[in-house]
């Protein structure tokens, strides 16, 4: 016909508060999003893993097994397992509906700050503050990893994954991408210590912050900058940064109780929510909507877009 | 009905593929599938045939159920051979053939060929070929032979037509040419070295026609010799001809020199002349492979080769192969020059080869060298030293020593020589070098032992020099002036450089290696008797001197010696042994300078990027769907090489932004590391202590981030003041005592011991409350146990009772205030520390209250002392630690190894404080009051 195609509608930032989960666990030492977010797991400083509904805003099974504190997990792509990494050093990999610890992989020699999953939910790979990565079998019971990857000279703050890459931001600067079909190392120097990194959405960027308040879009392929966003303080803890779900703007949690959002091109701030007093712990984007998961002290809140309408059941 | 109709108009909707079954008639049922047993099948008349039997054509011949029919394989009737015994067919290879083998282009191709008759003369030559090795085959060697010679002649009508015509076998076809065309040659400089002709052969046949060319002669063209496309078949080497048939049977023939001049043309020896030569003898087998037997009369001819083909077959006209054709022209202008050529190999050649043009050089055989009269084939060994304890370098000292050396050093043996003066004899320049005495290398012990040894020996020549002295010798008596005379003789051409080299023989006595570097020196300079006793300590008894110089003789010869021929085998290492060698990658991610401006600049990109090889496992690639990169490669992760071994401090370049958090905690952080003497290397191999030290700091650090954050905050409550108020009056005494404590702390067990004791760790956040009070009770009960330190820890609630109340004090709002004592507790991290669990706070007030009671705080403490006096601190935490560190004093020894978990511990227990704080909010004043009264104690 002769209209136009609708432009495609602007990527709304989340404004609206719609859950509150106050997840008695301690400390939420990161909230995450399942692979299709339709639920959420929250680490907490009191050894506990809890699993929640988060658009529903009800708990739905609690993990324990961690000696200490967790500190991230992250769930399969066919949401059965559960793989978590704590402060005791180990990893363990969960059964989501028995609640019990399938495996627990050691090797670590300190925290264990970041872990995931690769795409087919076959390999865990964690990282830690001993400045190494390990990459752990799920199918095979061998108790040692399948490759260390300790080119890190400083402990592993951040982690992610995409089919064929792990990427890794570090303490001492950089930001590693291992890259397994082409069989090489990219290193790409920071400088500050990086706090969090993630992919775009389209694989072609990397999203990094630092310590020096400041988050880098790096093109993948070359290591060039592509924007800086400034402006959130992040000086002291480990941070979280996102992407949204469009890849139109970039978001990160800051010590002064806000997620600020800038817009991806032009770098200029979007949107400085304000999510509590302290500092937020973890943030997570929701793979397809436009909804945010922020960890505040012991509480995660959920926020979706303004033109949201609650769900008549919740 | 109707939902048969639909059916109906479904089917034709629907495309059919391949033909529809055949429709069942009423009544009809369905075929089943012919069972094998029951297949039929019948040949083209319509009879019924039997397959697979044992007599039509054995077990599964053929195609499957194809046997007998058209198709399939054809069996041959059986043929009873009861009645038909006689009328067996006999079978040729044919009746095992397929028609296609029969075919044009089969293996056996009936097609029309040419006969015997009409074939053309090369055949003729392929057929000689095979009845010459079919003569060589057959059972009786040599029958075809005779076969041939006997048989009628055949020629064929193309042959007899150019007979006819004038032309003869041998001959080429064409016109007759004026003179032969010029012929090979060979060249007259070459020298060819082999067997002369035999003389009386028509050989030389061709040299004599060079020099006789009639005028008015013409020649026949030469025949020209099919090229022999025969493709070699067998295994045989090049040019290899079996066993000679006629040699075989007659021993010797004719010898045949296949020549290169007459190229293809028959030899016109005798034939039937030999025959009748060897008539007498016995038919037998002869030839290489068997040797010569004992009855052979000659043994001369088991090398020659001979084949029927040099013969000629054909009885008349017959063309001699001398190219003359006939022609006999009085032979009296033959000249019989026979130059070196006659030295000529003649040989076969064969294809690809060419003869030598030079001979090779005679190989020359030396005799074996004629032994001398008296020698004896029985070695002997010389006698051993017989004090086993010398070395030769001692032995030779002492047979020195001993005056032996007078004697013409020409009539010593050249064994007595030593390398000095062997090197002397040949006139060889010194080698140079520094010279290391070998003593530098050997131990102190050693060292002692050889001195031992030496001194022994010492004696023992003096008692050989007194009884046994030589009448020959010059010396009789033994006088200073003539030992030193005797000993400078000896030295004189060693002495150059006696002294000089930095072995020092008496190192471990200073006063005599001086003295011995003067006397060397003084004797260098030709100094003797008197002049050089004076440099030997005149403290000394005659005896002492006596023996000290004669000690100094030798050792400036026996070191020297040792020192020159050391030094002559060894280098001094250029490098540190690197015996310590550790893998190191091979890229290394560096000039981090240069990336940091890069980066300062924003100059991402080429500048901030390294790329290096990377080489993924196996098992990681097949897990993440991806190819390996390096299937060949056994190499995982980083490619290494070896490098030398280096802390691991050069391995962990830590970067400078690393520590880099806000600016005024770098600056905390560099006072404390700075005050921390012992700096820690890595926060992995850092020790207990350490660990703990770094505890303290970090939790001093955070405090004062802590500290800042709540500054920053406009809505601070009361509590702020009370805490800064409190710091101030920090009692200075607080900084020594805890240095008295520091040894106490080293054993503090994690805290998890305790919980692992007293709390079940499984309950939920009501749990979790208990063990925060736990954890805050214990710091308190350790202060009382303090006093009784075999005392046993019990959870009691009053202290945490305590706890609560305190926390009651302060305003609960959690929310409202910023960083907290959570905080405090996050161990120190390279990095990004985690973020507080709650902003509360209200914790560290909690203490601010409770007066610094404890006896000694840490060494570790007093820098953090002295830092919280700078910063104002709170001293409510500082309490608390103290308190943790009395209960570490407490636990010392246990669960060493738990320790790296401690930080974590902390860290949860902290977060859990602020948890109970939460929920212990509601305990009035005055009972809070009372506890921090009890707290006291």
């Amino acid at each position: 016909m002769a209209f136009p195609s609708p432009r495609p509608a602007r990527a709304e930032l989340p404004r609206q508060r719609v859950q509150t989960l106050q997840c008695g666990q301690g400390a939420v030492r990161a909230a995450r999003f399942n692979a299709d977010g339709n639920y959420c797991l929250t680490c907490g400083s009191d050894k506990t893993l809890k699993l929640w509904n988060p658009h529903k805003g009800t708990a739905l099974r609690t993990y324990q097994g961690h000696g200490y504190e967790v500190l991230d997990a992250a769930g399969s792509f066919d949401n059965s397992q559960i793989c978590s990494g704590g402060a005791d050093k180990a990893v363990a990999l969960w059964d989501v509906t028995t609640g019990q610890v399938v495996r627990r992989y050691r090797g670590h020699a300190g925290k264990v700050n970041c872990v995931q999953f690769n795409q087919e939910s076959t390999v865990i790979v964690s990282g830690s503050i001993d400045s190494s990565v390990r990459c752990w079998d799920c199918r095979s019971r061998r108790p040692d990893p399948v490759q260390v990857l300790d080119e890190a000279k400083d402990g592993i703050s951040s982690l992610k994954l995409s089919a064929h890459e792990i990427l890794t931001g570090s303490v001492d600067g950089r930001l590693r991408r291992y890259d397994l079909r082409a069989g090489q190392l990219c290193s790409d120097f920071i400088g500050s210590p990086i706090t969090s990194v993630c992919f775009s959405k389209d694989g072609q960027c990397l999203l990094a912050s630092s310590l020096d308040s400041t988050l880098r879009l790096l093109d993948k392929d070359t290591g060039e900058l592509l924007g800086e966003y400034t402006g959130h303080r992040s000086t002291t803890y480990r941070l979280d940064c996102v992407l949204n779900q469009l890849d139109t703007h970039v978001g990160c949690a800051s010590e002064d109780g806000h997620v600020y959002f800038w817009d991806l091109l032009e770098g200029s701030l979007a949107l400085r929510l304000s999510v509590g007093q302290g500092v937020v712990q973890s943030l997570d984007f929701h793979p397809r909507l436009s909804c945010l998961l922020v960890a505040t002290q012991g509480q995660v809140t959920l926020w979706r877009e303004d033109t949201f309408q609650g769900d008549p059941d919740t | 009905m109707a939902a048969a109709e639909s059916s109906d108009s479904e089917e034709e909707d629907l495309v059919s593929y391949g033909c529809p079954l055949q429709p069942l008639q009423e009544g009809e049922r369905i075929k089943k599938p012919v069972p094998l047993q029951e297949q039929t099948v019948k040949d083209a008349k319509g009879r019924y045939q039997r397959f697979h039997g044992a007599f039509t054509g054995g077990f599964s011949a053929g195609y499957f159920n194809t046997v007998g029919t058209k198709e399939g394989w054809t069996p041959s009737a059986f043929v009873s051979s009861r009645q038909k015994r006689a009328d067996r067919a006999i079978f040729g290879p044919e009746d095992f053939m397929d028609e296609e083998d029969l075919s044009e282009f089969g293996i056996a191709p009936k097609d029309i060929t040419t006969t015997d008759d009409f074939a053309s003369k090369a055949k003729d030559r392929i057929k000689e070929k095979a009845r010459q090795i079919a003569g060589v085959v057959a059972p009786i060697p040599g029958t075809t032979a005779f076969d041939d010679l006997i048989g009628p002649s055949k020629i064929t009508i193309g042959v007899e037509l150019l007979r006819k015509m004038g032309w003869k076998e041998g001959q080429g076809i064409g016109p007759r040419v004026k003179r032969k065309p010029c012929r090979q040659k060979p060249d007259p400089t070459v020298k060819i070295y082999g067997c002369a002709l035999p003389p009386g052969l028509s050989e030389g046949s061709e040299d004599e026609e060079d020099e006789y060319q009639p005028e008015n002669v013409t020649f026949a063209p030469k025949d020209v010799m099919p090229v022999d496309l025969t493709p070699k078949e067998n295994v045989h080497g090049l040019g290899y001809k079996g066993l000679d048939p006629s040699q075989a049977l007659f021993g010797v023939s004719g010898r045949e020199h296949l020549n290169l001049f007459t190229g293809g043309s028959e030899e016109t020896s005798n034939l039937l002349g030999d025959l009748r030569h060897n008539k007498g003898r016995k038919l037998g087998i002869t030839g290489q492979a068997f040797g010569v037997g004992a009855l052979e009369e000659e043994d001369d001819d088991i090398y020659a080769t001979d084949t029927l083909s040099k013969y000629d077959t054909v009885l008349k006209d017959e063309e001699p192969g001398d190219g003359l054709y006939g022609w006999t022209a009085p032979k009296q202008y033959k000249s019989k020059k026979r130059p070196e050529r006659e030295f000529k190999y003649i040989g076969k050649v064969l294809a690809g080869f060419s003869l030598a043009s030079k001979p090779s050089a005679p190989i020359k055989i030396y005799p074996p060298p004629s032994l001398p009269r008296n020698y004896r084939p029985v070695h002997y060994f010389r006698p051993v030293v017989i004090d086993g304890n010398e070395n030769c370098h001692l032995q030779k000292a002492l047979e020195e020593s001993t005056g032996k050396l007078e004697s013409d050093p020409a009539h010593q043996s050249r064994h007595a020589l030593t390398a000095a003066q062997r090197r002397e004899q040949l006139g060889e320049a010194e080698l140079k070098g520094p010279a290391p005495s070998i003593l530098e290398y050997l131990s102190e012990k050693d060292r002692e032992r050889l001195k031992e040894v030496k001194q022994a020996s010492e004696q023992q020549m003096k008692a050989k020099i007194v009884s046994q002295q030589p009448p020959s010798s010059r010396f009789q008596s033994v006088s200073p002036e003539d030992v030193t005379l005797k000993w400078q003789r000896q030295l004189e051409g060693q002495l150059a450089n006696a002294g000089s080299s930095d072995f020092k023989p008496f190192a471990k006595n200073p006063d005599k290696q001086k003295r011995y570097e003067n006397f060397v020196k003084s004797l260098k300079k030709g100094e003797k008797g008197e002049a050089l006793e004076r440099f030997l300590d005149p403290n000394m008894t005659e005896w002492e001197r006596g023996r000290e110089r004669e000690e100094f003789f030798r050792a400036a010869i026996f070191y020297r010696s040792s020192n020159s021929t050391l030094a002559s085998r060894f280098t001094r290492a250029k490098y540190e042994d690197d015996v310590d060698k550790v893998e190191v990658p091979r890229d290394q991610e560096n000039d981090i300078d240069d990336k940091e401006t890069a980066v300062k600049m924003k100059m991402f990109g080429k500048l901030t990027r390294d790329k290096f090889e990377w080489h993924p496992d196996k098992l990681l690639c097949k897990r993440f769907n991806v190819r390996d990169p390096y299937p060949d490669s056994s190499i995982v992760g980083l490619p290494k090489v070896k490098r030398d071994k280096y802390s691991v401090f050069n391995f962990l370049t830590v970067t400078e932004p690393t520590t880099s958090v806000t600016q005024a905690t770098n600056e905390k952080i560099q006072e404390s590391s700075s005050l921390n003497k012992p700096k820690k290397s890595s926060r992995w191999d850092v020790s207990d202590k350490e660990k703990e030290k770094k505890d303290s700091i970090s939790e001093f650090i955070s405090l004062a981030r802590s500290k800042a954050d709540v500054q920053q905050q406009p809505p601070v409550p009361a509590t702020e003041k009370c805490g800064t108020g409190t710091t101030e009056t920090l009692p200075t005494v607080q900084v020594a005592d805890e240095d008295k404590n520091q040894e106490e702390e080293s054993g503090r067990p994690p805290m998890d011991l305790f919980k692992a004791i007293f709390v079940s760790s499984s309950d939920e956040k009501s749990s979790s409350s208990e063990e925060e009070s736990d954890e805050e009770q214990q710091p308190t009960t350790s202060e009382r146990a303090s006093e009784t330190p075999k005392q046993v820890e019990v959870p009691d609630s009053s202290s945490s009772n305590i706890q609560e109340s305190v926390t009651s004090t302060t305003d609960s709002g959690i929310s409202s205030l910023p960083t907290s004592k959570q905080e405090v507790d996050t161990t120190e991290e390279f990095g990004p520390k985690l973020p507080p669990a709650f902003s509360s706070g209200t914790t560290w007030q909690q203490q601010t209250v409770v007066p610094a009671t404890s006896p000694g705080p840490s060494r570790k403490e007093k820098h953090r002392k002295i830092r919280e006096r700078h910063k104002a601190k709170k001293e409510r935490k500082r309490k608390k630690e103290k308190k943790r560190k009395h209960k570490k004093q407490k636990n010392k020894g246990k669960h060493k190894n738990k320790k790296s978990e401690k930080d974590s511990s902390s860290d949860t227990t902290d977060s859990s404080d602020s948890l109970s704080d939460m929920d212990t909010t509601g305990l009035s004043p005055k009972e809070l009051l009372r506890r921090l009264k009890q707290l006291q104690y």
